[in-house]
């Protein structure tokens, strides 16, 4: 399907506007459901760029991974750590993210003059198009099969060492050397949540 | 209806592969800004995921201006996806159970190992 270049400079407008003003809404932004919801909207709007891009495999991976899977864990890790907590002052707090500004426009600049400096070979080969899916498939089968395999086994040990790692309940003996395990050391005690609270208010 | 968008010709199209390089430029510095100064950790999380994108966009621009025919760009975007997905579930993991252990996420509290 071909798309007039005027529709493809409107797409490729509205896009890129959702991106940038998404994106700094992600890190500006003070409440940080916004900010999630917000990263939904910059997943979904590179998904966009990617079609743009003639690249239809990608872009709906990237939905399926990043707004189905990666957005939808950072909201649940929000819920799970969502405590209100007054952050303590730091000093010079200003001078830091000035400074850190300017490094980060520093780098903006760099990769400016990268973009508009170097001799890209353009022209390059006439894009396959619809064919990207097949292209894609047939590489990771023949010469990306390797990195293909190792990215199984890394998906797996992730998912291993998330489930280990955000695990909750803890041994009550040592699993080698069969000694009773010191809880505090383990999970610190915590104050009580708000409806354990009220449960310990109701009881005397 | 076909899902894929094909444009002939676009090598010397509308849109030059410098806008693509800019614009992943600038989601590359929001999230490099974001990444330094965030207190909240999920912020941390959510600025590595603006970068890690900047990075596709970049690469998927290469491959599709430069490598048309090849699209190893698009391979490599995979691949980056892959590990970004493991990336944010390990990261998100290590998390909660920092939150367990320090009751907080304020990034300037968790100095266990500053001297």
């Amino acid at each position: 399907m071909t798309i007039a270049s005027t529709t493809e400079l409107i797409c490729f407008l509205v896009l890129s506007t959702t991106l940038v003003l998404g994106s700094l809404g992600v890190v500006l932004l003070p409440n940080i459901v916004y900010s999630a919801f917000l990263l939904g909207g910059v997943f979904l709007s590179v998904a966009g760029l990617y079609l743009l891009l003639n690249a239809s495999f990608v872009a709906a991976a990237q939905v399926l991974v990043y707004v189905g899977a990666v957005n939808v864990l950072i909201l649940f890790a929000i819920m799970l750590v969502n405590k209100k907590e007054t952050l303590a002052a730091i000093p010079g707090l200003a001078l830091r993210r000035l400074l850190s500004a300017a490094v980060c426009l520093g780098l903006f600049g760099l990769l400016l003059r990268v973009a508009f400096t170097t001799n890209w070979a353009l022209p390059g080969p006439l894009p396959v198009g619809e064919e990207a899916t097949v292209r894609i498939g047939e590489h990771l089968f023949s010469d990306y099969l390797l990195p293909f395999e190792l990215a199984s086994v890394l998906l797996l040990m992730a998912m291993i060492g998330a489930i280990v790692l955000a695990r909750r309940d803890v041994f009550s003996s040592d699993v080698i050397t069969g000694e009773p395990v010191d809880q505090g050391l383990i999970e610190k005690a915590r104050t009580p949540l708000l409806l354990e609270q009220r449960a310990l208010e109701k009881t005397p | 209806m076909t899902f894929a968008l094909s444009i002939p010709g676009l090598a010397n199209g509308s849109i030059p592969l410098q806008a693509y390089l800019v614009l992943a430029a600038v989601l590359f510095c929001t999230g490099v800004w974001g990444l330094i100064n965030s207190r909240n950790a999920v912020r941390v999380l959510m600025s590595i995921e603006l970068m890690l994108n900047a990075v596709n966009l970049n690469l998927m621009a290469f491959s599709n201006y430069l490598d048309g025919q090849l699209i190893r760009g698009q391979v490599f975007a995979i691949f980056v996806i892959t590990v970004a997905a493991a990336e944010a579930a390990v990261g998100l993991a290590i998390l909660l159970s920092l939150y367990r252990n320090r009751e907080t996420v304020d990034m300037e509290r968790f100095n266990l190992l500053r001297w």
